[in-house]
């Protein structure tokens, strides 16, 4: 088996977010990053699978970013247990044509002929949740979204998808096949010692956007980043400590009357 | 026609999201002066023409095939392509279902156009329309145009407009076809069934304490547990807390989870994301505690306290039970 999963770093969910200057991506300067939420689950997945496997394998960790902070997010799989990194440098202005993007991982991929390619359902910052499925799409594989579960079988994987309210869906798909992996199907594991240590001597491969974009230009693009002037109809309760538990227990009391 | 809406059946009816895009398309025609056809299509693709010829629109569009009585990725993007090549409209409209998220980046390859997907808005620039989506977990938003002739397929975000906006009225029912083969579906696909329902019917609460991932780790839990049993409310949660399985799954409150209407809705450190709101914003009054005042549960909750519910929601259980 040989699995490629894409990882990609986004900002932390408490990161403070300000527009930067072109109003066309946020000021990184005072960003910390950290792997997509669905991503971990999905390397955890890949790593499984590749244990479950009595025939073993290979699990490729593939990521589009700067030099600056990529190569923390590759690190960071490998010690988790990946075998070796891919690394397609961009610089910015980053792309946000998920169209374009799946393009340049598919031109990244194909050669390498992988059974299986994981990714996440969608990323924190673009959350346009179309990579995987347009990837694999391009190099002609089987697709699923939102898998909750895997089980490989003898050439083929069968995926468990989460539909609305509750409902579910198993399906079996041929392999090759691209899936996108929704969180909660695993518990990531933390990389170990030993596993941060054996993690640099591991291979990551440095390959260019530039190179990898054959020319090609975006269906659509960002026009402007911006915040969304929100509607703010919440009554805000403020004050100290015992203020605020006071005013708290007066609202349930004697507005919304559930005590 | 200009404007196609791909509808989508739930349970023999449009789905709430498939009138949604409807009330889009009628939108967009009169800002643009453009015409809407509406598809009803896979199993009992009749009922949803004639629920569709209903509607304020040009034409609907009925199509029947086999191979689409049971949804299958590559069948229903590869129907969709087809359709898009025989009656060339210029928008694509659909509502951001689990459904859509699954086949519609595949029609978007298939053609060569753009998807804008999950819009919350657009407007009108120079006679095309920009697209409003929401981006680094709806903290920001950003204008997208495409960027080649149409089609562009567009999705929208669940309550961007509303169901009981659509616009009546009677529309001629067309049949059209397509060619499919069973040998271009690669996938195959079981009935789709329900989890074990679980323990708890949240639907039916009156007061909901509901834990999000700023409750931290684990060990912090029963804080919201005496606070909900101090109030003599269930306890609900974000996704978040389920992954980690802190909570249990029969707990999730949103769009793969469950739907409430309790006459209160407690957010302990839930940012309030889309998938969790869809869930909750039948609640008659929504409380919110969250250290970041920018949170979007701020834009719906009636009440919110900016602080770290740590140190609130214990001295709250205590003043509660003094009360009681
Ligand atoms: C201004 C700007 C800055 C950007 N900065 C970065 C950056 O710093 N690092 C970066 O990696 N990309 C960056 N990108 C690329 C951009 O994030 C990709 O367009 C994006 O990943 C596609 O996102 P999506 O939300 O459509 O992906 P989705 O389809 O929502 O993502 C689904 C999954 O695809 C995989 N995936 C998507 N993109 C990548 C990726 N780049 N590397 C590995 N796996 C991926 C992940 O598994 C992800 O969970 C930037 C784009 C823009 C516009
Ligand atoms: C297809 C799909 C389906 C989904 N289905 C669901 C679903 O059914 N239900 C669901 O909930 N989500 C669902 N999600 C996930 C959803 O998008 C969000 O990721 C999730 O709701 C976020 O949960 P959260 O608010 O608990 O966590 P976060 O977004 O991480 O928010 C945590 C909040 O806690 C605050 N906080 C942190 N520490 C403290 C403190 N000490 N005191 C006070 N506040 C604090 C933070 O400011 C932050 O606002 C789905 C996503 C997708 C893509």
């Amino acid at each position: 088996m040989k699995i490629a999963v894409l990882v990609k770093q986004v900002p932390g969910s408490e990161s403070a977010l300000r527009v930067g200057t072109e109003e066309q991506w946020v000021d990184e300067s005072a960003l910390d990053f950290e792997m997509n939420e669905s991503d971990s689950y999905a390397l955890e997945e890949a790593l499984l699978i590749k244990e479950k496997s009595a025939a073993g394998g290979e699990v490729v960790v593939v990521s589009m970013g700067p030099p600056e902070r990529t190569p923390k997010v590759i690190r960071e799989a490998l010690a988790k247990g990946a075998d070796r990194g891919i690394h397609i440098h961009e610089e910015p202005p980053y792309e946000n044509d998920p169209f374009l993007i799946a393009g340049i991982f598919a031109s990244a991929l194909r050669d390498e002929q992988f059974d299986l390619l994981l990714s996440g359902l969608q990323s924190a910052d673009l959350a346009t949740g179309q990579t995987g499925v347009i990837l694999g799409e391009f190099l002609e594989m089987a697709t699923a979204t939102l898998v909750m579960a895997t089980e490989l079988q003898d050439g083929s994987i069968k995926v468990k998808r989460e539909l609305e309210s509750g409902w579910s869906q198993w399906i079996t798909l041929p392999l090759p096949a691209s899936i996108t992996i929704q969180s909660g199907l695993n518990q990531p594991r933390y990389p170990s010692l030993r596993g941060i240590m054996g993690a640099k001597k591991k291979e990551i491969k440095v390959l260019s956007k530039a190179d990898l974009i054959a020319g090609n230009t975006p269906l659509q693009s960002w026009e402007r980043l911006y915040v969304h002037k929100k509607e703010k109809r919440t009554e805000m309760i403020e004050g100290d400590l015992n203020q605020v538990v006071d005013q708290l227990v007066n609202v349930l009391r004697t507005e919304i009357k559930v005590l | 026609m200009d404007i196609l809406v791909v509808l989508e059946n739930r349970n023999g009816a449009l789905h709430r999201m498939s009138l949604e895009a409807i009330a889009a398309a009628q939108s967009l025609a009169r800002d643009l002066n453009l015409t809407v056809a509406a598809l009803a299509w896979g199993p009992q693709a009749k009922d949803l023409a004639r629920e569709a010829a209903t509607k304020r629109v040009d034409e609907v569009l009925s199509l029947e095939h086999e191979l689409l009585e049971k949804y299958s990725s590559d069948g229903y993007a590869e129907a969709i392509k087809q359709v898009i090549e025989q009656e060339a409209p210029r928008y694509v409209l659909v509502g951001h279902t689990y459904m859509v998220r699954d086949y519609f980046p595949k029609v978007s390859a298939r053609i060569r156009k753009p998807f804008v997907g999950d819009v919350v808005a657009y407007r009108i620039e120079d006679g095309s329309p920009v697209f409003t989506r929401q981006v680094f977990n709806a903290k920001l938003v950003v204008d997208v145009a495409p960027q080649v002739a149409p089609p562009v397929l567009v999705s929208f975000q669940s309550a961007t407009f509303q169901a009981d906006a659509v616009e009546a009225g009677t529309a001629p029912v067309r049949d059209i076809t397509v060619a499919l083969e069973a040998e271009q579906i690669k996938t195959q696909s079981e009935p789709p069934f329900q989890e074990a329902a679980g323990d708890v019917d949240l639907s039916s609460a009156e007061v909901i304490v509901s834990v999000g991932r700023g409750i931290g780790k684990e060990e912090n839990i029963p804080l919201a547990g005496e606070l909900a049993e101090a109030m003599g409310a269930e306890l609900g949660s974000s996704r978040p807390v389920v992954d980690a399985g802190w909570l249990p799954s029969s707990r999730q409150v949103g769009s793969s989870g469950q739907s409430v209407a309790p006459k209160l809705y407690f957010a302990l450190g839930i940012s309030g994301a889309i998938q969790h709101v869809v869930g909750m914003k039948g609640s008659k009054n929504v409380v919110a505690i969250n250290k970041d005042p920018e949170a979007p549960i701020f834009e719906i909750a009636d009440y919110g306290v900016v602080g770290d519910l740590l140190e609130i929601v214990p001295k709250l259980t205590e003043a509660i039970k003094e009360q009681s």
